[in-house]
């Protein structure tokens, strides 16, 4: 199918800045269902507040803009009470990992078949350019004046702790490989997590020396280092890189399906005693 | 309770929610343990997996109410149950469902606040919260069924109400009638009406999820059904999609806000005991209107022309109902289990016609029928 007959073209134009990536990442997802052929009228798109929550709107299938931070409950009711519909969370990195943190573990936890892609932009972008979790130590925010005191969590590991089927970080830099872990995250049954790393020149590159969309692209392309080269080097030389890649990809008991057989279990009890 | 046979069956008010809930066609449920609404998650998680339903125990009490919402726009029937402090989570969410005019249940089954307060002992001082605890101004049903038999009756009409109306209902319990055992008779309970959500109609590509089909309320598509629609939490147009504009932000509250007001037979209940000749009205709801309803019988039998006025579905309130009493009754008591927050309401609706006085109290004790009759005497 065309990529544009996925898109809702009278929501057009989007609302994202001249050099922002989510675009990019959004055409990756659509790529990944194209390749795997998933029905428009099967799958729902659930997504949060901010920047990077604006992308469902945008594409034609039934979507979901809930509260900030509160995607990944929405999307297990969703899942949870529809399995066979293929559900997929867009969020961003203040939206997943600060106020959403809590629901993000337990779905990991839960093992929920729901594919989430995280629109890492390292900054709130929607609310002017604050500091967020994944905002690296040491830059700046509208609310980091002197400097980001705080440690960024490195959230495919918290992910990949709290028992996800799968979890992988790419960047728009690097988007064969981005667009490849979408698909695969897409196709894995299972809660999947891509961590994907785009461009916000306007409100974190402003303020942090890399005022075009170029010296992101620029910052992206230095700061990555994929996983099999990374595991040759040694942690001095890691520091202040970013490791892309596949950290985890298992086949673990899926939580929609020991729903199912719970029910079945329960109902042949109820049978057999009546 | 097997609804074939006849007669009365004993029930606790909490058990008697999941019953009427799953008679009502609930298939879904999400939740989070707290006192004294507990009882509900735990028949929820026993029950539902037998009619083919789901449970899910969340992370926290915003995503449960999340959840549901997320159910109920599959098509499910979706509810959830919580108390004080978990209803205040819950706020934010009831806002998202109200707006986007999603069916969902929540059960308060009120404790004593605030704050952690009293986890045991029954209260009413969520019927503001239940009205106003989200921001912005929105429509929203609360119903406080004011014993068990009623707590039953109450479920199946807030769904009802939620499914055909589109509108988040609150089921007000309080922790007596969620706790207490009586008797609901089967035939009261089959005489409930079920109402449903209307379906759209037509092609789907011409379907506009949030189009007023001169009712106010818009029919309801499911996610998964081919309907592609988009739902958010912006104002929005008549195809979902955000519209921030003055002109469309009034059309849109303004059927929203009306949408109640039309449709008040849906929702409006109240019942009246010896009201014909009364000369002083208690205006009772939920677990007190139970010790209202003794002392009005004592006050009776001593020739007081007492009447009760009990407004079980509280939100919206039934002004115009009450204002019939208006040059009727020289007093009016109103015993709730706070300092005084359905009284305000009693207050704006009789005005200068007839002095409002509140019994309250928040101290975790319940009213005592001589409390009531003692306070009907001092009027009189």
């Amino acid at each position: 199918m065309a990529l544009l007959d996925y898109f809702r073209t009278d929501m057009l134009p989007h609302i994202w800045c001249p050099g922002c990536g989510n675009g990019i990442v959004t055409q990756a997802i659509v790529r990944g269902i194209d390749a795997l052929g998933w029905s428009q009228d099967e799958t729902v798109i659930v997504s949060g507040i901010g920047c990077s929550s604006r992308a469902p709107g945008y594409l034609d299938f039934d979507t979901l803009h809930t509260t900030h931070g509160r995607a990944l409950a929405f999307a297990t009711g969703v899942k949870l009470a529809k399995p066979h519909l293929n559900v997929i969370v867009v969020t961003g990195d203040g939206d997943a990992s600060a106020i959403g943190g809590n629901h993000l573990i337990h779905a990991a936890r839960r093992n929920i078949n729901i594919t989430t892609i995280c629109f890492n932009n390292s900054i709130y972008g929607m609310t002017g350019g604050q500091y967020s979790p994944l905002s690296p130590s040491h830059s700046y925010g509208s609310t980091a004046p002197y400097g980001n005191i705080d440690r960024a969590f490195d959230l495919c590991e918290l992910v990949r702790a709290s028992g996800a089927s799968y979890v992988a970080r790419g960047s728009v830099y690097h988007i064969a490989q981005l667009t490849r872990a979408i698909q695969d995250a897409l196709a894995k049954p299972g809660f999947a997590f891509v961590e994907a790393i785009t461009p916000c020149p306007v409100y974190f590159g402003r303020k942090n020396q890399l005022r075009t969309a170029v010296d992101m692209m620029r910052w992206q392309k230095e700061q990555m280092i994929p996983l099999r080269r990374a595991e040759k080097m040694d942690p001095e030389e890691l520091t202040g890189k970013v490791i892309i890649g596949t950290f985890a990809d298992k086949d673990l008991p899926e939580y929609t399906d020991s729903y199912e057989a719970l029910i079945e279990k329960v109902r042949r009890e109820v049978e057999e005693s009546s | 309770m097997n609804l074939n046979k006849t007669g009365t069956h004993l029930f606790q008010g909490n058990e008697a929610v999941v019953e009427a809930a799953i008679l009502s066609g609930c298939r879904f449920f999400a939740g989070y343990p707290i006192t004294p609404s507990t009882e509900i998650a735990e028949l929820m998680a026993v029950e539902l997996p037998k009619v083919g339903g789901r449970f899910i125990q969340m992370e926290d009490e915003i995503g449960s109410m999340g959840a549901v919402i997320g159910a109920s726009l599959t098509g499910t029937k979706a509810m959830t149950a919580t108390s004080g402090p978990g209803f205040s989570l819950k706020q934010e969410n009831i806002g998202y469902a109200s707006f986007t005019e999603t069916p969902v249940v929540v059960v308060n089954v009120q404790r004593v606040g605030p704050s952690t307060g009293m986890p045991t002992a029954p209260s009413q001082g969520d019927v503001m919260q239940a009205r106003w605890g989200t921001h912005g101004d929105h429509p929203v049903v609360a119903i406080a069924p004011g014993s068990v038999a009623e707590a039953y009756t109450a479920t199946i009409r807030a769904f009802s109400i939620s499914e055909f109306l589109r509108v988040p209902v609150i089921l007000l319990l309080d922790e007596v009638i969620g706790h207490m055992r009586e008797g609901v008779s089967v035939e009261d309970v089959q005489a409930v009406e079920h109402l449903e959500r209307k379906r759209p109609k037509g092609s789907k590509s011409d379907f506009r999820p949030y189009r007023d089909d001169g009712s106010g309320v818009p029919p309801m598509a499911n996610f998964g059904d081919g309907y592609r629609f988009h739902v958010t939490g912006l104002f929005h147009d008549e195809r979902g999609y955000p519209d921030l504009s003055p002109e469309w932000a009034r059309t849109l509250m303004k059927r929203l806000m009306g949408k109640l007001d039309a449709h008040r037979d849906v929702h409006e209940w109240v019942e009246e005991t010896e009201t014909d000749d009364a000369e002083i009205l208690i205006v009772s709801y939920g677990s007190p209107a139970q010790a209202a309803t003794s002392a009005l019988r004592q006050a009776r039998a001593e020739g007081l022309r007492v009447g009760q006025f009990r407004v079980v579905t509280v939100w919206p309130f039934p002004e115009d109902a009450l204002a019939k009493y208006k040059g009727q009754v020289r007093a009016v008591l109103v015993p709730e289990m706070n300092l005084g927050q359905l009284r305000l309401e009693v207050e704006r609706v009789m005005g200068d016609a007839a002095p409002v006085l509140g019994l309250h109290r928040a101290d975790g004790e319940l009213f005592k029928p001589a409390e009531i009759l003692e306070k009907i005497r001092e009027v009189d």
